[in-house]
């Protein structure tokens, strides 16, 4: 077609897809608050209080807080409206429910779920992880008993619930995102930004599932379902969830543990190793090309 | 002739003294205390926020302004939907026609079609980045549980207005993505027709979550209208409902979270009734007639009750 394209005519190519564009925003401004937080919770941290009880005195919400309320609007509008004019909203050909494009791609914003159907099934990747993921969210108040930072910005005072949604939002959120629109091409396979899309590019699926591994195969000769393979995909399973247990049956006597109760303990447990299990999956695939853990004739894991 | 310079005064005494006016304006604007708390409470916009805040509830380090700007660009894209339903008809037949005639033919057509579809996208940003602002400030912790789950709720409201938002231009780029989003349905475990024990129940595509949600086995006309309802009517209701009920509850939680502080005129208020009480238990012979412990009084709350401990309202807790 062209001349010759450049990596960096490829890499403004994938830039420039206006609905490339809020993505990438997305990244930038999380980029920017985690170090915002970062910085105020190492000053409140190295101090006996934080700077928010120093600001706990009142003001008259006209003019001090309007006032915020209207510049802040005014520089929302003219960035919006600059945004407006310089990059149009896309409209392609019109829709041909007969012509799938490759890559056929989700919204930016569900981009991080798409790219997890690529470790795990859709029931799991598209259904049960979003709805854990707002159940989770729910949940959180009613399960984090920590009275102690509490409106000010802190790590020290709670640094496990601040480093699992740390992680949960920057790792699994925003980078599985920014992975499934900038890294993502034909096929769903891997490109770099900076590097032509090849439709015809074709990667071999040598995965194969975990028991196999250990030379358990899935399925007998005669294509039915192997139970031993069954039984260790689900023993692993059972194993990995019950560390909740041992760590339960270690613990329960501390005071933190005791005020938890077994509920809300239960709770944090599922939520917190199922999070870790999602880690674990995408590290096992990308490390050992392992497809599923448990495969069944109903559902593999 | 000499030119009568005009009498400023009088002026301003004929336009703000007359009845219309103070009709409309209820107070003057001599900067006192008094005005300033006038302009709030008799302002049904302003009136959402309290007279007063904490300083930091007003600083945009503490809360990054997320909710508020999240809040105006639902505004935003309240107005511009608006225009943008004047030139659209979810049929589809017409659909991208009418979104090429918006294009191209229609003054600032582009330019209201982009403010609506950046703001859209905007809003997902900064509704994300308020909810881990409330997070890494702890706001959700007691009294604001509840109010972090209604955030979940609007969080939610979020992504799907902004997903059946993406299907309306019906171009390529529409179709298929809404063709990925709602493929999952049909793996949802018991109710998708590839979902686990889904073909064990006997569910097809033609009768199962997914034919539900787009009315088809594929994403068709039936799709279209049904998403523009949802996106036109039902869902900004809904949300415009949960944030009625978000905003409300900052208020009865106590408004914008804060480590627990004592102010310098709380801390004065509480010595006086110390001392006040060491003075009556003296006269009495020692008798503790306070009870000392009113675990239901806090004075730092907004009802002079402790929201953290139950009922804020119940008469047998107010002091
Ligand atoms: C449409 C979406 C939303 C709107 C318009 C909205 C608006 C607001 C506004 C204006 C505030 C005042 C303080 C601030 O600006 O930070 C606020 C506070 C709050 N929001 Fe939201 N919010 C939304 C979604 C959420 C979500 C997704 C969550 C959490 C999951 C959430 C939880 C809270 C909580 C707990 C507070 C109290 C924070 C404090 O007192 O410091 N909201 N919200």
């Amino acid at each position: 077609m062209h001349g010759k394209l450049t990596a960096f005519d490829y890499l403004m190519s994938q830039i420039e897809k206006p609905d490339n564009v809020p993505a990438l925003l997305l990244l930038t401004l999380a980029a920017f608050y985690i170090w915002h937080s970062w910085r105020r919770s190492k000053i409140n941290d190295s101090r006996s209080t934080p700077v928010e009880a120093e600001m706990a005195d009142k003001v008259q919400v006209w003019p001090y807080l309007v006032r915020v309320e209207f510049l802040t609007s005014i520089v929302v509008l003219i960035i919006l409206t600059v945004w407006a004019i310089t990059i149009n909203a896309p409209l392609e050909e019109p829709a041909n429910p007969a012509l799938t494009p490759n890559p056929s791609k989700a919204p930016w914003y569900f981009l991080g779920l798409q790219e997890l159907l690529v470790y795990f099934d859709p029931w799991i990747a598209g259904v049960m992880l979003p709805t854990l993921i707002i159940m989770g969210l729910i949940a959180i108040p009613y399960i984090d008993i920590n009275p102690k930072g509490n409106g000010y910005y802190t790590i020290k005072e709670r640094p496990f619930a601040q480093a699992t949604f740390a992680f949960g939002f920057l790792v699994l959120w925003v980078v599985l995102i920014v992975m499934g629109t900038f890294f993502r091409g034909p096929g769903w396979n891997i490109f770099t930004p900076w590097e032509a899309w090849d439709p015809h590019r074709v990667v071999p699926l040598n995965n194969v599932d975990l028991p196999a591994l250990v030379g358990v195969p899935t399925l007998n000769v005669d294509n039915t379902y192997n139970p031993l393979s069954i039984m260790i995909g689900a023993a692993l399973i059972l194993i990995f969830y019950s560390i909740g247990y041992f760590v339960w049956k270690k613990k329960q006597g501390t005071p933190f543990f005791k005020a938890l109760g077994p509920i809300r303990y239960g709770v944090t447990a599922f939520l917190t190793l199922s999070m870790t299990g999602v880690v674990i999956k995408i590290l096992l695939r990308l490390l050992l090309n392992v497809k599923y853990v448990l495969a069944t004739p109903f559902f593999n894991i | 002739m000499a030119l009568q310079r005009p009498d400023i005064e009088k002026i301003r005494k004929n336009v703000a003294q007359n009845e219309i006016w103070k009709s409309v304006f209820r107070h003057g604007y001599q900067d006192n205390q008094r005005n300033r708390a006038l302009m709030v409470l008799d302002n049904v916009f302003l009136h959402l926020h309290p007279v007063r805040v904490a300083r930091h509830g007003a600083n945009i380090g503490y809360t990054w302004g997320m909710g508020g700007i999240t809040f105006l660009l639902f505004i935003i894209l309240t107005v511009t939907g608006v225009i943008l339903m004047f030139y659209y008809r979810p049929v589809a037949e017409y659909a991208f026609d009418d979104m090429k005639y918006l294009m191209n033919d229609v003054a600032y057509g582009p330019f209201i079609r982009n403010m609506h579809r950046w703001a859209a996208h905007g809003m997902v940003i900064t509704v994300m980045l308020h909810m881990f602002r409330v997070f890494l400030t702890g706001s959700y912790k007691p009294p604001r549980q509840f109010n972090w789950a209604i955030g979940v709720v609007l969080l939610l409201l979020t992504f799907l207005l902004s997903f059946t938002g993406y299907l309306l231009p019906w171009d390529q780029l529409a179709i298929w993505a809404v063709t990925v989003g709602t493929n999952m349905a049909r793996a949802t475990p018991l109710l998708g027709h590839e979902g686990p024990f889904g073909p064990q129940l006997g569910l097809k595509s033609n009768n199962d979550i997914r034919f539900v949600l787009l009315g088809g086995t594929t994403v068709g006309a039936a799709t279209l209208l049904r998403f523009y309802v949802l996106h036109c009517i039902f869902l900004p209701i809904v949300a415009a409902v949960f944030m009625a009920v978000h905003f409300w509850r900052i208020r009865k939680d106590g408004g914008i979270s804060g480590p627990k502080v004592e102010s310098k005129e709380m801390k004065k208020a509480r010595d006086v009734v110390k001392t006040m009480q060491i003075k009556r238990t003296d006269l009495l012979g020692g008798d503790d007639i306070n009870g000392n412990g009113d675990p239901g009084t806090d004075p730092d709350s907004p009802n002079g009750t402790d929201p953290t401990n139950g009922t804020p309202h119940s008469p047998e807790t107010r002091p």
